[in-house]
């Protein structure tokens, strides 16, 4: 499924990090590709947010090179990295509840005729770009979000990331606050969104989540990257060890690195 | 129009839920009655309260009076309620940010002090002293220069304005420019209780009640302590004394009916080419014909003669009603049919995630500040007409918590994100019937008023309450 030689739409290469005396990140390789689900694991502290933010533009870089469609780019501020296409569902999904689905999926970026909003616009991109999805939870975009469960929440959020052409989507533990049924469904739509070929980067604790929907998974352990691997060529307990270890068998830091991390 | 023009068949369009059938299906009146039951019953329930207080309340005092429902009580009661429905028009964009303004009346007092001072004594300078006269403009040009830095220049250019009035004493002969000036004096006011609230971060309730003070002093400076007739000037004395006349009375109606008219019908035309849910003919019509013939209804009504007494005619729609009504549809269109509107809704929703989603939440919220104290300056000249003049203490006591009372007994939220300019009117118009009914029985102590008043308040919050923990709980 999974083509080798295809070029990730977004790469990092030696990223370092410090806050203060902190060092946070040690150059870190990161990679994500399209049409794939690219899990980002490691235990608290290993330094996703930190990289997430990174990519975000939130925090600046100390070194490192990232490349967008294999061309170097500059991530100064979220507003290049949204114009680039990167979209972030964060997990208090930053919904407002007072508004409908299509007023949140439109928030800041309405679309408007002369001086005034064009609701009809609005709620037809909006429903296309869920039915794109194959959503089949919500039964109108004009249903207001207090409404709605989390499960749809979540799924609202992440058709917004979807209609603003996020060629990249980050979704920072979508299904932590979910039950059995609302989880399944989103991490159906997780892996529908791989399937319309959109580079997803799924940040989460749940390594049944992880290793029922990634495609590659690469484990962060105190800062550096321990290893990424393909699903199809691991395990649950090779994960597992990587994440609280930092290396399993022959892949992995080397025992010094880790040891030193430690 | 009746099928769904971009549905690009796709496996699931046969899904009733996938298809969003509800969204590209023409309401008709079943559905809509359904929708609004359904929001009802979530928890929204918009003006119904206030409607049902409204004839409640008309109902008692009716029976237990033959006084109340009488034409020339009613246009009195219009005349009450102008001051507060101003003022909690202005109030509700700062509630739908989930913040307050207490100083809106007390700024009122300011702005129509000023006003009234220029005009009675045509020397501003020279009738409250070199402090007060290069204080005031040294405030606005200060408010102007803080408008620039957020970047606020409608705001900015109309102080200017304002302050331009005021050096060349242009205020001081023209009744209009002097409303002019106390709307720039209101703008003024809104910039530094916007700027205090974002820029600072002290939070509303403090800010506007230290400035609630501060007005109350400078209030007496306009109009060093004596109280100032506005009988004198034609267009103010109008406010809350005076009638548009039957022909402008109908003009009005028919600009607002047509008006509203035009829009509902573009807007079906428009969503029907969009192939997105709209009104059907039936909907529109209902809805055209109610506002068309209830507003014809009290426009004849209160254009027959209501003096009681022989001798000259009082008729027509009061400016009193009509100044708020027109100034309430601008203010919808604006909330709801723009991006601003919107972005204010947004915040008061959940204002992280309208920041995170590039809405420059600050200048929003200092434009809503800014909007309340105009509103609040309009309010005052009203309030300062209906009392007989400006007077030292001019939009104190409880002028401002009967507006707070009566956009919150219309629907506004005080959490926040829930609201609209109609609610300030229905609320006022409740707020003013109690004592207007009370005075009418001789029997009742005055202290009634404020009781029974305070309790509706109590009631009107309640809902508030409770309809937000049906709405966070569904």
């Amino acid at each position: 499924m999974s083509d080798p030689s295809e070029t990730p739409v977004l790469r990092v290469e030696g990223l370092n990090k410090s806050f203060g005396a902190v060092h946070v990140l040690h150059d870190v390789d990161f990679a994500v590709y399209p049409g794939q689900v690219t899990a980002l694991v490691g235990d608290n502290g290993a330094g996703k947010s930190t990289l997430v933010k990174c990519i975000a533009g939130i925090n600046t870089i100390d070194t490192g090179r990232m490349y967008w469609d294999g061309k170097p780019v500059t991530i100064s501020s979220p507003a290049v990295a949204s114009s680039l296409g990167i979209e972030f569902v964060y997990q208090d999904l930053a919904l407002a509840d007072n508004l409908d689905i299509t007023q949140n999926m439109f928030l800041g970026r309405e679309m408007r005729r002369g001086p005034f909003l064009s609701d009809g616009e609005m709620e037809t991109k909006a429903r296309e770009t869920l039915r794109s999805l194959a959503v089949r939870t919500i039964n109108s975009v004009r249903q207001p979000v207090a409404s709605l469960s989390g499960g749809q929440r979540q799924t609202v959020a992440i058709a917004r990331a979807v209609l603003w052409n996020g060629r990249v989507v980050f979704l920072d533990e979508p299904t932590a606050a979910l039950g059995v049924a609302q989880t399944r469904q989103v991490l159906d739509l997780v892996r529908r969104l791989a399937d319309n070929g959109i580079g997803v980067v799924l940040i989460s604790h749940n390594m049944n989540d992880v290793l029922e929907v990634a495609d590659r998974i690469a484990v962060l352990y105190l800062g550096r990257r321990a290893a990424e691997v393909k699903r199809a060529d691991t395990s649950l307990e090779q994960v597992v060890e990587l994440i609280t270890t930092g290396r399993s068998g022959e892949i992995g830091l080397a025992p010094a690195t880790a040891a030193q991390s430690a | 129009m009746s099928s769904d023009p971009t549905s690009t068949v796709t496996d699931d369009s046969d899904d009733p839920r996938t298809s969003f059938r509800v969204d590209t299906t023409p309401r008709g009146l079943s559905a809509a009655f359904s929708e609004y039951v359904i929001r009802v019953r979530r928890g929204d329930p918009g003006g119904l309260p206030a409607v049902l207080g409204l004839v409640v309340i008309g109902v008692l005092f009716s029976v237990t009076t033959p006084l109340f429902h009488t034409a020339n009580n009613i246009g009195n009661l219009m005349s009450q309620a102008s001051f507060i429905a101003l003022i909690a028009l202005g109030l509700v964009f700062v509630l739908l940010l989930g913040d307050i303004d207490l100083s809106a009346g007390a700024a009122g007092g300011v702005a129509a002090g000023f006003a009234a001072q220029a005009l009675r004594s045509g020397d501003l300078h020279q009738a409250v002293g070199s402090a007060v006269y290069i204080g005031l403009i040294v405030a606005m040009a200060a408010a102007a220069g803080l408008a620039v830095w957020k970047r606020l220049y409608p705001a900015a250019v109309l102080v200017v304005v304002g302050i331009v009035l005021i050096v060349t004493g242009a205020d001081e002969n023209h009744v209009w420019l002097a409303f002019a000036v106390a709307c720039a004096i209101g703008i003024a006011i809104g910039t530094f209780n916007g700027v205090l609230v974002t820029a600072i971060g002290i939070p509303s309730f403090i800010v506007t009640l230290a400035l609630f003070l501060t007005w109350e002093g400078v209030t007496l400076d306009a109009v060093q302590s004596q109280s100032i007739g506005t009988s004198r000037y034609g267009p103010w004395f109008a406010m809350t004394h005076k009638n548009m006349s039957p022909a402008q009375g109908w003009i009005f109606f028919g600009v607002l009916v047509l008006g509203y008219a035009a829009v509902t019908i573009t807007r079906q035309r428009r969503r029907a080419s969009q192939g997105v849910s709209y009104d059907r003919h039936a909907l529109v019509a209902l809805r055209i014909s109610v506002l068309a013939v209830g507003g014809a209804l009290i426009v004849i009504w209160f254009n027959r003669n209501r003096n009681p007494n022989p001798g000259f005619v009082i008729q027509g729609v009061p400016w009193a009603a009509s100044v708020p009504i027109a100034l309430m549809v601008v203010f919808s269109i604006l909330l709801a049919r723009t991006s601003w509107g919107r972005h204010l809704y947004a915040i008061g929703g959940n204002s992280e995630a309208a920041s995170r989603a590039g809405i420059p939440v600050e200048r929003v919220r200092i434009s809503a500040f800014i909007l309340c104290s105009t509103l609040a300056a309009i309010g005052g000249l009203f309030l300062a007409d209906f009392s007989g003049g400006a007077q030292p203490a001019l939009g104190q006591g409880n002028t401002l918590l009967y507006a707070v009372a009566a956009a919150v007994i219309g629907g506004t939220s005080l959490f926040g994100g829930r609201g609209k300019p109609r609610d300030a009117l229905l609320g006022a118009v409740v707020i003013a019937m109690i004592p207007n009914g009370i005075q009418l029985h001789p029997g009742l102590p005055i202290s009634v008023v404020q009781e029974i008043t305070g309790l509706v308040l109590l009631v009107a919050a309640s809902v508030d309450a409770i309809t937000r923990r049906r709405a966070g709980a569904s």
